[in-house]
Protein backbone atom coordinates (compact mmCIF):
# COMPACT_ATOMS: atom_id res chain seq x y z
CA UNK A 1 0.00 0.00 0.00
CA UNK A 2 2.36 2.30 0.66
CA UNK A 3 4.52 1.55 -2.56
CA UNK A 4 1.30 2.26 -4.01
CA UNK A 5 0.98 5.57 -2.12
CA UNK A 6 4.45 6.92 -3.14
CA UNK A 7 4.23 5.30 -6.80
CA UNK A 8 1.05 7.85 -6.96
CA UNK A 9 2.74 10.68 -5.62
CA UNK A 10 5.57 9.89 -8.53
CA UNK A 11 2.66 9.75 -11.11
CA UNK A 12 0.82 12.74 -10.33
CA UNK A 13 3.99 14.94 -9.25
CA UNK A 14 5.16 13.90 -13.39
CA UNK A 15 1.37 15.54 -14.38
CA UNK A 16 1.10 18.10 -11.69
CA UNK A 17 4.00 20.48 -11.05
CA UNK A 18 2.51 21.75 -8.12
CA UNK A 19 2.82 18.98 -6.23
CA UNK A 20 6.28 18.57 -4.33
CA UNK A 21 6.91 15.50 -2.04
CA UNK A 22 8.67 16.31 1.48
CA UNK A 23 10.10 13.20 3.97
CA UNK A 24 11.49 13.22 7.13
CA UNK A 25 14.32 11.02 7.62
CA UNK A 26 13.16 8.12 5.09
CA UNK A 27 15.00 4.61 4.11
CA UNK A 28 17.67 5.12 1.14
CA UNK A 29 16.34 4.88 -2.29
CA UNK A 30 12.85 6.16 -1.43
CA UNK A 31 11.30 7.63 -4.42
CA UNK A 32 14.67 7.42 -6.00
CA UNK A 33 12.96 7.81 -9.41
CA UNK A 34 10.95 11.58 -8.39
CA UNK A 35 14.37 12.52 -6.72
CA UNK A 36 15.89 11.71 -10.33
CA UNK A 37 13.28 13.53 -12.77
CA UNK A 38 12.33 16.33 -10.24
CA UNK A 39 14.71 16.78 -7.89
CA UNK A 40 13.73 21.22 -7.25
CA UNK A 41 10.70 19.48 -6.07
CA UNK A 42 11.72 16.58 -3.82
CA UNK A 43 12.43 17.34 -0.31
CA UNK A 44 13.93 15.07 2.17
CA UNK A 45 14.45 17.47 5.46
CA UNK A 46 15.83 15.34 8.59
CA UNK A 47 13.77 14.17 12.26
CA UNK A 48 12.53 17.35 12.06
CA UNK A 49 8.41 16.82 11.94
CA UNK A 50 7.28 20.24 13.05
CA UNK A 51 9.69 22.09 10.98
CA UNK A 52 8.72 19.71 8.12
CA UNK A 53 4.69 20.58 8.41
CA UNK A 54 5.53 24.29 8.61
CA UNK A 55 7.54 24.03 5.59
CA UNK A 56 5.00 22.28 3.76
CA UNK A 57 2.42 24.85 5.30
CA UNK A 58 4.61 27.94 3.90
CA UNK A 59 4.84 26.10 0.17
CA UNK A 60 0.90 25.37 0.37
CA UNK A 61 -0.12 28.86 0.99
CA UNK A 62 2.64 29.60 -1.85
CA UNK A 63 0.18 27.28 -4.78
CA UNK A 64 1.91 23.79 -3.95
CA UNK A 65 0.36 20.87 -2.92
CA UNK A 66 2.96 19.46 -0.66
CA UNK A 67 2.80 15.47 0.08
CA UNK A 68 4.11 14.72 2.97
CA UNK A 69 5.52 11.06 4.12
CA UNK A 70 6.91 9.69 7.43
CA UNK A 71 5.57 7.44 10.18
CA UNK A 72 2.78 7.49 11.13
CA UNK A 73 3.30 8.06 15.06
CA UNK A 74 5.71 10.70 14.44
CA UNK A 75 3.58 12.59 11.83
CA UNK A 76 0.90 13.02 13.80
CA UNK A 77 1.40 13.30 17.93
CA UNK A 78 4.69 15.05 17.34
CA UNK A 79 3.77 17.87 15.25
CA UNK A 80 0.29 17.74 16.13
CA UNK A 81 0.51 21.46 17.18
CA UNK A 82 1.74 22.01 13.26
CA UNK A 83 -0.96 20.25 12.39
CA UNK A 84 -3.64 22.02 13.77
CA UNK A 85 -2.47 25.30 13.54
CA UNK A 86 -0.46 25.54 10.26
CA UNK A 87 -2.39 23.11 8.52
CA UNK A 88 -5.92 23.38 9.60
CA UNK A 89 -6.36 26.91 10.76
CA UNK A 90 -4.81 27.94 7.40
CA UNK A 91 -6.94 25.41 5.91
CA UNK A 92 -3.92 24.13 3.16
CA UNK A 93 -3.75 21.34 1.34
CA UNK A 94 -1.07 18.94 2.68
CA UNK A 95 -1.25 15.42 1.86
CA UNK A 96 -0.02 13.85 5.39
CA UNK A 97 0.85 10.08 4.30
CA UNK A 98 1.36 8.18 7.68
CA UNK A 99 3.37 4.91 7.26
CA UNK A 100 2.27 1.78 9.65
CA UNK A 101 -1.21 2.95 10.91
CA UNK A 102 -2.44 0.90 13.51
CA UNK A 103 -0.19 -2.04 14.95
CA UNK A 104 2.18 -2.46 11.96
CA UNK A 105 4.73 -1.53 13.87
CA UNK A 106 4.46 -4.16 16.84
CA UNK A 107 7.58 -5.76 17.11
CA UNK A 108 9.01 -2.36 17.22
CA UNK A 109 6.84 -1.15 20.73
CA UNK A 110 4.39 1.11 21.75
CA UNK A 111 6.77 4.30 20.60
CA UNK A 112 5.84 3.39 16.75
CA UNK A 113 2.46 2.15 16.85
CA UNK A 114 0.03 4.42 15.72
CA UNK A 115 -3.60 3.61 17.50
CA UNK A 116 -4.65 6.70 18.29
CA UNK A 117 -4.16 8.58 15.04
CA UNK A 118 -7.82 8.60 13.75
CA UNK A 119 -8.61 9.75 16.97
CA UNK A 120 -6.78 12.95 17.33
CA UNK A 121 -6.66 13.70 13.43
CA UNK A 122 -10.12 13.68 13.03
CA UNK A 123 -10.55 15.87 15.91
CA UNK A 124 -9.26 18.57 13.68
CA UNK A 125 -11.13 21.21 12.10
CA UNK A 126 -11.31 20.89 8.33
CA UNK A 127 -9.08 17.44 8.35
CA UNK A 128 -9.99 14.49 6.15
CA UNK A 129 -8.79 11.29 7.07
CA UNK A 130 -8.62 8.35 4.82
CA UNK A 131 -7.45 5.13 5.29
CA UNK A 132 -7.74 2.84 2.12
CA UNK A 133 -8.28 -1.12 2.62
CA UNK A 134 -5.40 -2.03 -0.12
CA UNK A 135 -2.85 -1.15 -2.65
CA UNK A 136 -5.56 -0.83 -5.30
CA UNK A 137 -7.89 1.15 -3.66
CA UNK A 138 -5.13 3.28 -2.14
CA UNK A 139 -4.53 3.97 -5.90
CA UNK A 140 -8.19 5.31 -7.02
CA UNK A 141 -8.07 6.93 -3.93
CA UNK A 142 -4.88 9.06 -4.64
CA UNK A 143 -6.15 10.31 -7.82
CA UNK A 144 -8.61 12.14 -6.10
CA UNK A 145 -6.06 13.84 -3.26
CA UNK A 146 -4.83 16.65 -5.46
CA UNK A 147 -7.67 18.54 -5.76
CA UNK A 148 -9.14 17.98 -2.73
CA UNK A 149 -9.73 20.94 -0.69
CA UNK A 150 -8.01 21.29 2.77
CA UNK A 151 -5.29 18.86 4.65
CA UNK A 152 -5.93 15.25 4.30
CA UNK A 153 -4.47 12.25 6.64
CA UNK A 154 -3.54 9.43 4.98
CA UNK A 155 -3.29 6.31 7.25
CA UNK A 156 -0.95 3.36 5.47
CA UNK A 157 -1.06 -0.14 6.20
CA UNK A 158 2.05 -2.50 6.15
CA UNK A 159 1.92 -3.51 2.62
CA UNK A 160 1.06 -7.03 1.08
CA UNK A 161 -2.39 -6.82 2.58
CA UNK A 162 -4.96 -8.71 0.73
CA UNK A 163 -6.90 -6.91 -2.22
CA UNK A 164 -10.38 -7.01 -1.26
CA UNK A 165 -11.73 -3.09 -3.19
CA UNK A 166 -13.30 -4.12 -6.33
CA UNK A 167 -12.51 -1.80 -9.64
CA UNK A 168 -16.43 -1.49 -10.27
CA UNK A 169 -17.13 0.39 -6.72
CA UNK A 170 -14.64 3.36 -7.97
CA UNK A 171 -13.88 5.93 -5.09
CA UNK A 172 -15.24 9.32 -3.63
CA UNK A 173 -13.59 10.78 -0.77
CA UNK A 174 -16.27 10.66 1.77
CA UNK A 175 -18.75 7.83 0.31
CA UNK A 176 -18.40 4.86 1.99
CA UNK A 177 -18.72 1.75 0.29
CA UNK A 178 -21.15 -1.59 0.78
CA UNK A 179 -18.55 -4.51 0.01
CA UNK A 180 -21.56 -6.76 0.96
CA UNK A 181 -25.42 -5.41 1.33
CA UNK A 182 -26.87 -4.32 4.21
CA UNK A 183 -28.36 -7.14 6.42
CA UNK A 184 -29.11 -7.96 10.09
CA UNK A 185 -25.80 -8.09 11.34
CA UNK A 186 -23.56 -5.03 9.92
CA UNK A 187 -19.54 -4.70 9.99
CA UNK A 188 -18.56 -1.25 9.62
CA UNK A 189 -14.81 -0.63 9.11
CA UNK A 190 -12.19 0.51 8.06
CA UNK A 191 -8.58 0.18 6.93
CA UNK A 192 -6.70 -3.21 6.49
CA UNK A 193 -9.28 -4.37 8.98
CA UNK A 194 -11.49 -4.46 6.02
CA UNK A 195 -10.04 -8.05 4.39
CA UNK A 196 -10.72 -8.90 8.21
CA UNK A 197 -14.76 -8.13 7.76
CA UNK A 198 -15.16 -9.53 4.70
CA UNK A 199 -13.16 -13.23 5.87
CA UNK A 200 -15.34 -13.11 9.11
CA UNK A 201 -18.73 -12.39 6.81
CA UNK A 202 -17.70 -15.41 4.64
CA UNK A 203 -17.10 -17.32 7.78
CA UNK A 204 -20.77 -16.19 9.53
CA UNK A 205 -22.34 -16.68 6.06
CA UNK A 206 -21.08 -20.73 6.06
CA UNK A 207 -22.58 -20.84 8.98
CA UNK A 208 -25.98 -19.26 7.76
CA UNK A 209 -25.97 -15.73 9.02
CA UNK A 210 -25.87 -12.96 6.52
CA UNK A 211 -23.98 -9.71 7.06
CA UNK A 212 -23.63 -6.50 5.55
CA UNK A 213 -19.75 -5.04 5.29
CA UNK A 214 -19.46 -1.30 4.70
CA UNK A 215 -16.04 0.37 4.19
CA UNK A 216 -15.74 3.27 5.26
CA UNK A 217 -12.49 4.49 3.82
CA UNK A 218 -12.91 7.74 4.41
CA UNK A 219 -13.23 8.19 8.52
CA UNK A 220 -13.93 12.26 8.03
CA UNK A 221 -15.98 13.20 6.78
CA UNK A 222 -18.02 10.41 7.53
CA UNK A 223 -20.74 9.10 5.06
CA UNK A 224 -23.42 9.41 7.80
CA UNK A 225 -26.09 8.42 5.39
CA UNK A 226 -24.61 5.28 4.52
CA UNK A 227 -23.87 4.81 8.32
CA UNK A 228 -27.26 5.40 9.38
CA UNK A 229 -28.73 3.31 5.99
CA UNK A 230 -27.02 0.16 7.68
CA UNK A 231 -27.86 1.19 11.05
CA UNK A 232 -31.31 0.82 10.17
CA UNK A 233 -30.79 -2.59 8.30
CA UNK A 234 -29.52 -3.97 11.77
CA UNK A 235 -30.17 -5.67 14.47
CA UNK A 236 -26.59 -5.98 15.56
CA UNK A 237 -23.69 -3.41 14.44
CA UNK A 238 -20.36 -4.21 14.86
CA UNK A 239 -17.66 -1.21 13.92
CA UNK A 240 -13.76 -2.83 13.54
CA UNK A 241 -11.22 -0.21 13.79
CA UNK A 242 -6.98 -1.44 14.21
CA UNK A 243 -7.58 1.41 16.72
CA UNK A 244 -8.28 2.32 20.05
CA UNK A 245 -11.92 1.96 20.60
CA UNK A 246 -11.91 5.66 22.37
CA UNK A 247 -12.27 8.29 19.46
CA UNK A 248 -12.09 6.44 16.41
CA UNK A 249 -14.44 4.91 13.77
CA UNK A 250 -16.56 3.04 16.33
CA UNK A 251 -17.11 6.46 18.43
CA UNK A 252 -17.24 8.28 15.02
CA UNK A 253 -20.41 6.16 14.04
CA UNK A 254 -21.89 6.11 17.64
CA UNK A 255 -21.60 9.70 17.25
CA UNK A 256 -23.44 9.46 14.03
CA UNK A 257 -26.20 7.59 14.87
CA UNK A 258 -26.93 9.12 18.60
CA UNK A 259 -27.57 12.26 16.38
CA UNK A 260 -29.44 10.90 13.82
CA UNK A 261 -30.74 6.79 14.30
CA UNK A 262 -34.52 6.64 14.91
CA UNK A 263 -35.49 4.05 17.79
CA UNK A 264 -35.07 0.71 17.90
CA UNK A 265 -31.25 0.69 18.00
CA UNK A 266 -29.19 -1.96 17.07
CA UNK A 267 -27.28 -4.13 19.26
CA UNK A 268 -23.47 -2.32 18.95
CA UNK A 269 -20.53 -3.21 19.77
CA UNK A 270 -16.73 -1.73 19.32
CA UNK A 271 -14.20 -4.26 18.79
CA UNK A 272 -10.90 -2.07 18.66
CA UNK A 273 -7.76 -2.24 20.85
CA UNK A 274 -8.59 -0.79 24.30
CA UNK A 275 -7.43 2.36 26.32
CA UNK A 276 -4.10 0.62 27.03
CA UNK A 277 -0.67 1.13 25.68
CA UNK A 278 -0.19 -2.77 24.28
CA UNK A 279 2.34 -4.63 26.03
CA UNK A 280 3.67 -7.15 23.91
CA UNK A 281 5.47 -7.08 20.51
CA UNK A 282 5.53 -10.09 18.23
CA UNK A 283 3.47 -9.43 14.43
CA UNK A 284 0.18 -7.00 13.31
CA UNK A 285 -1.25 -10.22 13.02
CA UNK A 286 -0.17 -11.47 16.49
CA UNK A 287 -1.23 -8.44 18.10
CA UNK A 288 -4.46 -8.26 16.48
CA UNK A 289 -5.38 -11.76 17.99
CA UNK A 290 -4.52 -10.42 21.48
CA UNK A 291 -7.35 -7.81 20.74
CA UNK A 292 -9.94 -10.36 19.40
CA UNK A 293 -9.46 -8.71 15.89
CA UNK A 294 -9.11 -12.30 13.50
CA UNK A 295 -11.57 -13.05 11.21
CA UNK A 296 -12.74 -16.32 13.45
CA UNK A 297 -12.58 -14.20 16.52
CA UNK A 298 -15.05 -11.50 15.06
CA UNK A 299 -17.54 -14.36 14.17
CA UNK A 300 -16.92 -15.71 17.69
CA UNK A 301 -17.73 -12.43 18.91
CA UNK A 302 -20.86 -12.23 16.69
CA UNK A 303 -22.11 -15.72 17.12
CA UNK A 304 -21.87 -14.59 20.98
CA UNK A 305 -24.24 -11.14 20.88
CA UNK A 306 -26.49 -13.48 18.56
CA UNK A 307 -26.63 -15.98 21.72
CA UNK A 308 -27.73 -13.40 23.61
CA UNK A 309 -29.75 -11.29 21.07
CA UNK A 310 -31.05 -13.63 18.56
CA UNK A 311 -32.02 -11.80 15.21
CA UNK A 312 -36.07 -11.35 14.34
CA UNK A 313 -35.69 -13.95 11.42
CA UNK A 314 -34.62 -16.71 13.83
CA UNK A 315 -37.31 -15.85 16.56
CA UNK B 1 29.42 44.22 4.58
CA UNK B 2 31.33 44.52 8.01
CA UNK B 3 29.12 44.32 10.81
CA UNK B 4 30.03 45.52 13.74
CA UNK B 5 29.43 43.41 16.99
CA UNK B 6 27.08 44.87 19.89
CA UNK B 7 27.41 44.01 23.32
CA UNK B 8 24.58 45.20 24.83
CA UNK B 9 23.65 44.96 28.46
CA UNK B 10 21.21 46.38 30.62
CA UNK B 11 19.49 49.90 29.59
CA UNK B 12 20.19 50.95 25.70
CA UNK B 13 21.52 54.07 25.29
CA UNK B 14 19.04 54.46 22.15
CA UNK B 15 18.45 57.73 20.45
CA UNK B 16 15.11 59.63 22.05
CA UNK B 17 11.86 58.46 19.78
CA UNK B 18 11.00 60.96 17.32
CA UNK B 19 7.45 61.34 16.27
CA UNK B 20 6.59 58.47 14.43
CA UNK B 21 7.69 56.12 16.69
CA UNK B 22 5.56 58.05 19.26
CA UNK B 23 2.40 58.40 17.04
CA UNK B 24 2.82 54.64 16.34
CA UNK B 25 2.81 53.48 19.76
CA UNK B 26 -0.28 55.96 20.20
CA UNK B 27 -1.89 53.39 17.70
CA UNK B 28 -1.08 50.66 20.42
CA UNK B 29 -2.56 52.62 22.76
CA UNK B 30 -5.57 52.96 21.26
CA UNK B 31 -5.77 49.33 20.28
CA UNK B 32 -5.62 49.03 23.80
CA UNK B 33 -8.13 50.76 24.97
CA UNK B 34 -10.51 49.61 22.56
CA UNK B 35 -9.91 45.97 23.36
CA UNK B 36 -9.33 46.71 27.32
CA UNK B 37 -6.30 44.41 27.08
CA UNK B 38 -3.21 43.32 24.84
CA UNK B 39 0.65 42.24 25.47
CA UNK B 40 1.60 45.88 25.43
CA UNK B 41 5.67 45.22 26.59
CA UNK B 42 6.10 42.89 23.92
CA UNK B 43 4.79 45.16 21.66
CA UNK B 44 6.38 48.75 22.48
CA UNK B 45 9.83 46.58 21.93
CA UNK B 46 8.64 45.85 18.47
CA UNK B 47 7.48 48.91 17.42
CA UNK B 48 10.68 50.33 15.63
CA UNK B 49 11.36 46.80 13.87
CA UNK B 50 8.07 46.93 11.89
CA UNK B 51 8.08 50.49 11.37
CA UNK B 52 11.45 50.07 9.71
CA UNK B 53 10.20 47.32 7.49
CA UNK B 54 7.29 48.69 6.48
CA UNK B 55 8.71 52.00 5.89
CA UNK B 56 11.92 51.19 4.12
CA UNK B 57 12.70 47.25 3.53
CA UNK B 58 9.22 45.71 2.54
CA UNK B 59 7.96 45.48 -0.80
CA UNK B 60 4.28 45.96 -0.50
CA UNK B 61 0.90 47.03 -2.06
CA UNK B 62 -1.52 48.11 0.84
CA UNK B 63 -4.80 48.36 -1.35
CA UNK B 64 -3.54 44.62 -3.02
CA UNK B 65 -2.36 42.75 0.25
CA UNK B 66 -2.31 39.42 -1.90
CA UNK B 67 -0.24 40.82 -4.82
CA UNK B 68 1.72 38.18 -5.67
CA UNK B 69 5.71 39.52 -5.66
CA UNK B 70 5.11 41.33 -2.11
CA UNK B 71 7.94 40.49 0.04
CA UNK B 72 6.68 37.95 2.78
CA UNK B 73 6.87 38.99 6.84
CA UNK B 74 5.45 37.31 9.02
CA UNK B 75 5.10 38.04 13.11
CA UNK B 76 5.98 34.89 14.22
CA UNK B 77 5.72 36.46 18.19
CA UNK B 78 2.22 37.07 17.24
CA UNK B 79 1.29 38.35 20.96
CA UNK B 80 3.72 41.36 19.14
CA UNK B 81 0.51 41.94 16.95
CA UNK B 82 -0.46 45.47 18.10
CA UNK B 83 2.60 46.54 16.84
CA UNK B 84 1.91 44.99 13.47
CA UNK B 85 -1.53 46.10 13.53
CA UNK B 86 -0.34 49.81 14.72
CA UNK B 87 1.97 49.98 11.13
CA UNK B 88 -0.14 48.33 9.09
CA UNK B 89 -3.03 50.29 9.79
CA UNK B 90 -0.73 53.56 9.14
CA UNK B 91 -0.13 52.28 5.71
CA UNK B 92 -3.77 51.82 5.11
CA UNK B 93 -4.28 48.01 5.22
CA UNK B 94 -7.13 49.08 7.03
CA UNK B 95 -8.57 52.09 8.85
CA UNK B 96 -7.22 53.57 11.73
CA UNK B 97 -10.24 53.39 13.57
CA UNK B 98 -10.57 49.66 13.37
CA UNK B 99 -7.79 49.52 16.32
CA UNK B 100 -10.64 50.09 18.50
CA UNK B 101 -12.34 47.23 17.72
CA UNK B 102 -9.36 45.47 18.63
CA UNK B 103 -10.24 41.76 20.24
CA UNK B 104 -14.48 42.53 20.16
CA UNK B 105 -16.50 40.10 19.22
CA UNK B 106 -16.95 41.15 15.80
CA UNK B 107 -13.35 42.51 15.13
CA UNK B 108 -11.13 41.28 12.60
CA UNK B 109 -8.26 42.41 15.18
CA UNK B 110 -7.94 39.21 17.33
CA UNK B 111 -5.65 39.01 20.07
CA UNK B 112 -3.14 36.89 17.88
CA UNK B 113 -3.08 37.94 13.85
CA UNK B 114 -4.73 35.89 11.54
CA UNK B 115 -4.06 35.10 8.02
CA UNK B 116 -7.16 35.71 5.81
CA UNK B 117 -8.62 37.99 8.62
CA UNK B 118 -6.41 41.13 8.82
CA UNK B 119 -5.26 41.93 5.49
CA UNK B 120 -1.41 42.27 5.14
CA UNK B 121 -0.71 39.74 7.74
CA UNK B 122 0.77 36.59 6.11
CA UNK B 123 -0.03 33.32 8.85
CA UNK B 124 -2.12 33.08 11.51
CA UNK B 125 0.65 33.53 14.97
CA UNK B 126 0.30 32.99 18.25
CA UNK B 127 1.06 30.01 19.14
CA UNK B 128 4.93 29.83 19.04
CA UNK B 129 7.76 28.39 17.01
CA UNK B 130 5.83 28.39 13.93
CA UNK B 131 6.86 31.46 12.05
CA UNK B 132 10.46 30.69 10.33
CA UNK B 133 9.26 26.96 9.34
CA UNK B 134 6.39 28.62 7.48
CA UNK B 135 9.06 31.39 6.19
CA UNK B 136 11.70 28.90 4.92
CA UNK B 137 8.64 26.88 2.87
CA UNK B 138 7.59 30.32 1.67
CA UNK B 139 10.94 30.46 0.57
CA UNK B 140 11.88 27.42 -0.86
CA UNK B 141 8.28 28.31 -3.44
CA UNK B 142 9.93 31.63 -4.05
CA UNK B 143 12.65 29.70 -5.31
CA UNK B 144 10.68 27.03 -7.73
CA UNK B 145 8.33 29.68 -9.03
CA UNK B 146 11.34 31.99 -9.91
CA UNK B 147 10.47 34.68 -7.68
CA UNK B 148 12.72 37.44 -6.58
CA UNK B 149 10.97 38.56 -2.65
CA UNK B 150 12.46 38.52 0.40
CA UNK B 151 11.09 36.77 3.20
CA UNK B 152 11.05 38.35 6.82
CA UNK B 153 10.35 36.67 9.97
CA UNK B 154 9.92 38.92 13.56
CA UNK B 155 10.73 36.23 16.26
CA UNK B 156 10.19 36.77 20.55
CA UNK B 157 13.06 35.87 22.73
CA UNK B 158 11.23 33.63 24.58
CA UNK B 159 9.62 32.41 21.75
CA UNK B 160 13.40 30.48 20.44
CA UNK B 161 13.10 28.83 23.50
CA UNK B 162 10.71 26.54 20.97
CA UNK B 163 13.19 23.55 19.18
CA UNK B 164 10.67 24.20 16.05
CA UNK B 165 12.84 27.44 15.53
CA UNK B 166 15.95 25.62 15.52
CA UNK B 167 14.50 22.76 13.51
CA UNK B 168 13.20 25.80 10.72
CA UNK B 169 16.62 27.81 11.49
CA UNK B 170 18.68 23.96 10.19
CA UNK B 171 16.57 23.75 7.54
CA UNK B 172 17.04 27.35 6.64
CA UNK B 173 20.55 26.91 6.24
CA UNK B 174 20.83 23.94 4.67
CA UNK B 175 18.97 25.09 1.67
CA UNK B 176 20.91 28.79 1.28
CA UNK B 177 17.43 30.66 2.18
CA UNK B 178 19.47 34.16 1.77
CA UNK B 179 16.23 35.35 0.86
CA UNK B 180 15.22 34.76 4.58
CA UNK B 181 15.62 36.95 7.37
CA UNK B 182 14.98 36.20 11.01
CA UNK B 183 14.59 39.04 13.24
CA UNK B 184 15.07 38.64 17.03
CA UNK B 185 13.46 41.00 19.48
CA UNK B 186 15.85 40.41 22.16
CA UNK B 187 14.17 42.47 24.82
CA UNK B 188 15.13 40.14 27.22
CA UNK B 189 12.14 39.43 29.24
CA UNK B 190 9.68 36.60 28.80
CA UNK B 191 6.36 35.91 30.23
CA UNK B 192 7.81 34.67 33.74
CA UNK B 193 11.14 37.12 33.89
CA UNK B 194 14.15 37.65 32.63
CA UNK B 195 15.33 35.13 29.72
CA UNK B 196 18.62 35.11 31.32
CA UNK B 197 16.84 33.05 34.36
CA UNK B 198 14.21 31.79 32.75
CA UNK B 199 15.99 29.72 29.70
CA UNK B 200 19.27 31.90 28.94
CA UNK B 201 19.67 32.38 25.23
CA UNK B 202 23.37 33.21 25.25
CA UNK B 203 25.47 32.85 23.36
CA UNK B 204 22.66 34.09 20.89
CA UNK B 205 24.75 35.70 17.92
CA UNK B 206 26.95 32.62 18.17
CA UNK B 207 23.87 30.12 18.03
CA UNK B 208 22.77 31.95 14.80
CA UNK B 209 25.59 31.85 13.77
CA UNK B 210 26.65 28.06 14.10
CA UNK B 211 23.25 27.38 12.85
CA UNK B 212 24.66 28.38 9.73
CA UNK B 213 23.44 31.85 9.38
CA UNK B 214 24.89 35.38 8.87
CA UNK B 215 24.76 37.69 11.79
CA UNK B 216 23.86 41.10 12.71
CA UNK B 217 23.41 42.69 16.06
CA UNK B 218 21.65 46.14 16.21
CA UNK B 219 19.61 48.67 18.68
CA UNK B 220 15.94 47.64 18.09
CA UNK B 221 15.07 51.25 18.63
CA UNK B 222 17.45 52.86 16.52
CA UNK B 223 15.55 53.85 13.52
CA UNK B 224 18.99 54.61 11.23
CA UNK B 225 20.98 51.43 12.79
CA UNK B 226 18.18 49.29 11.76
CA UNK B 227 18.20 51.19 8.38
CA UNK B 228 21.66 50.43 7.51
CA UNK B 229 21.43 46.49 9.05
CA UNK B 230 18.35 45.60 7.19
CA UNK B 231 18.98 47.76 4.03
CA UNK B 232 22.26 45.59 3.70
CA UNK B 233 20.20 42.14 3.62
CA UNK B 234 21.64 39.70 2.82
CA UNK B 235 24.85 39.68 4.90
CA UNK B 236 26.03 36.80 2.73
CA UNK B 237 24.79 35.22 -0.64
CA UNK B 238 24.94 31.68 0.64
CA UNK B 239 23.18 32.21 3.97
CA UNK B 240 20.05 32.80 5.60
CA UNK B 241 20.22 36.14 7.90
CA UNK B 242 19.53 36.96 11.74
CA UNK B 243 19.34 40.20 13.31
CA UNK B 244 19.38 40.20 16.71
CA UNK B 245 17.77 43.73 17.77
CA UNK B 246 18.49 44.51 21.17
CA UNK B 247 15.42 45.79 22.95
CA UNK B 248 13.68 47.30 25.76
CA UNK B 249 10.53 45.61 26.79
CA UNK B 250 7.69 48.35 27.30
CA UNK B 251 9.66 50.86 25.32
CA UNK B 252 8.49 54.64 25.06
CA UNK B 253 6.43 53.97 28.51
CA UNK B 254 8.93 54.31 30.91
CA UNK B 255 6.80 53.16 34.27
CA UNK B 256 6.46 49.94 31.78
CA UNK B 257 10.11 49.35 30.62
CA UNK B 258 11.90 46.25 31.43
CA UNK B 259 8.63 45.12 33.86
CA UNK B 260 8.30 41.63 33.40
CA UNK B 261 4.46 42.56 35.10
CA UNK B 262 3.78 44.93 31.56
CA UNK B 263 3.86 41.59 29.19
CA UNK B 264 0.48 41.77 29.08
CA UNK B 265 -2.03 43.26 30.87
CA UNK B 266 -5.62 42.90 30.57
CA UNK B 267 -8.53 44.91 32.18
CA UNK B 268 -6.59 48.14 31.87
CA UNK B 269 -8.69 51.57 33.45
CA UNK B 270 -8.90 54.52 32.25
CA UNK B 271 -6.82 56.50 34.00
CA UNK B 272 -4.32 53.60 33.24
CA UNK B 273 -4.60 53.92 29.48
CA UNK B 274 -4.51 58.10 30.00
CA UNK B 275 -1.20 57.49 31.94
CA UNK B 276 0.05 55.51 28.85
CA UNK B 277 -0.89 58.10 26.25
CA UNK B 278 0.85 60.95 29.14
CA UNK B 279 4.13 58.58 29.29
CA UNK B 280 4.31 58.96 25.29
CA UNK B 281 4.15 63.31 25.67
CA UNK B 282 6.74 63.10 28.43
CA UNK B 283 8.98 60.96 26.52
Amino acid sequence: MRKACLQSVYELAKKDPRIVFIGSDLGPGTLDDFKAEMPERFFMEGVAEQNVIGMAAGLAMEGFIPYVNTIASFLTRRCYEQLAIDLCLHNLPVRLIGNGGGLVYAPLGPTHLAIEDIAIMRALPRMTVVAPSDAEQMKQFMVETPDWPGPVYIRLGKGGDPVVSRPEDGFEIGKAIALRPAAEVALITTGVMVNRALAAADQLKADGIDCGVLNVHTIKPLDREAVLETAREARILLTLEEHTTTGGLGSAVLETLSDGLEQPWPVIRRLGIPDVFPGEYGSQDSMMESFGLQPPQIAETVHQILSETPLSKAS
Amino acid sequence: MAIKPLKVQGNLQSPPLDQRSRDLRRLVIDALDGGGRGHIGSSMSLIEIVRVLYDDVLEFRPGEPDWPDRDRCILSKGHGCLALYAVLADKGFFAKEVLKSFCKQDSFLGGHPERGKVPGVEASTGALGHGLSIAVGMALAARLQKRDRRHFVVLGDGEINEGSVWEAAMSASKHQLSSLTAIVDYNKLQSYGPTAEVMDLEPLADKWRSFGFSVAEVDGHNVDDLRSTLGALPFDKQKPSAVIAHTVKGKGIPFAENDATWHHKSRLPDEQIAALYQALEDE
